[in-house]
């Protein structure tokens, strides 16, 4: 059994749609969860449905997004103040550096984080990466393990089959609660169609075969 | 934001020039293009906070889609597919195209304080 799980994506909506099912479990058991997020998601481009944010509106609108997602999840956040888009080009060791200072105080049993190289998003990348590189910058008795989460198209080819595939379909109502928090993010991710999707599906339908479980690779 | 109306944004436009102006210029197909779609390409750029001043300032369309040209003393700043603008409290002056999804493809914001 876990002690304490934290969560490291770099944008408000990546602990929703990545992990949130994951994290609701984790919850439902009584085990405390806490969610570093890198950014605001300050360049995002996703204005809302029907559009009402602009670019410099969105900061403000994401955070009070990410503070509800996180109200939804029963977690606690610790926004770290980087700029959405830029995190691969920050020096990796004085952000490891900064995320190992975190985990030092919390002392987690489990870090979930993006798989450097398979996770799509710049920022994805490098923030996984730091995590990872965090967590090997600590004394080797406190190390927690790793559940690195990846999703590029060729992921598959590359890494295997992950060995952690939670279904979530218990906690797929608050999975969405989660994402629905993301008011101005939400939608678009939601109903936009994937050429790799079946067409004769619906919106809840794709949802539940996209979301309904989540995968994770184990350091 | 809202549509642009060319007469009021060309004035708004002009109130600029020959100022030391903060701009941003962005355009962006998002991070997960040719993750959706491998016949896509990523692409965008942006600049934040430039700190220019231009002689001459001009926005041009057809009434839904707008161009708009900064004249410095050295070279031009430029701007394709804008559709929306809107004065914020903080006074700095945005210019936006979205695509039908609402998606933000392209902007243009000017300010006389740095933006955040």
């Amino acid at each position: 059994m876990e002690t304490h799980v934290v969560v490291i994506y770099p944008h408000p909506d990546d602990e929703a749609f990545g992990a949130a099912g994951t994290i609701a479990k984790f919850r439902d058991e009584g085990i405390p969860v806490t969610y570093l997020c890198g950014t605001l998601g300050e360049m995002g481009r996703n204005m809302g449905t029907p559009t009402y944010a602009n670019r410099e509106s969105l900061p403000a609108i994401r955070k009070k997004e990410l503070i509800k997602a996180c109200e939804v999840l029963d977690i606690e956040l610790e926004m770290l103040g980087y700029r959405d888009k830029t995190i691969e080009f920050e020096d990796r060791m004085e952000i490891a550096a900064r995320l190992k200072g975190y985990l030092d105080k919390l002392k987690p049993s489990l870090v979930i984080t993006h798989y450097p190289e398979y996770a799509v998003h710049p920022d994805h990348n490098a923030f996984g990466a730091a995590a990872i590189e965090a967590v090997s910058l600590m004394e080797a008795e406190d190390r927690p393990a790793i559940w690195a989460q990846a999703f590029s198209n060729d992921h598959l080819e590359a890494l295997g089959m992950p060995d952690i595939i939670n279904d979530i379909t218990p906690f797929f109502d608050k999975k969405m609660e989660a994402i629905l928090a993301h008011d101005s993010q939400a939608m678009v991710s939601l109903t936009q169609q994937r050429p790799n999707e079946d067409p004769n599906l619906d919106e809840k339908e794709r949802a539940k075969l996209r979301l309904g479980i989540e995968q994770f690779y184990t350091l | 934001m809202k549509p642009i109306e060319i007469e009021k944004v060309q004035e708004k436009l002009r109130s600029f020039e020959n100022k030391a102006v903060y701009v941003h210029l962005e355009t962006t197909n998002g991070a997960y293009a040719s993750h959706v779609n491998e016949k896509a390409y990523n692409v965008g750029a942006y600049i934040r906070n430039a700190k220019v001043t231009f002689r001459k300032a001009k926005i041009v369309g057809n009434g839904s889609s707008y161009r708009v040209g900064l004249k410095t003393a050295l070279g031009w700043i430029y701007a394709e597919g804008l559709s929306d603008w809107v004065i914020n409290e903080e006074e700095q002056f945005l210019l936006a195209g979205h695509d039908r999804e609402g998606r933000l493809m392209v902007a243009l914001e000017i300010s006389e304080t740095p933006f955040k």
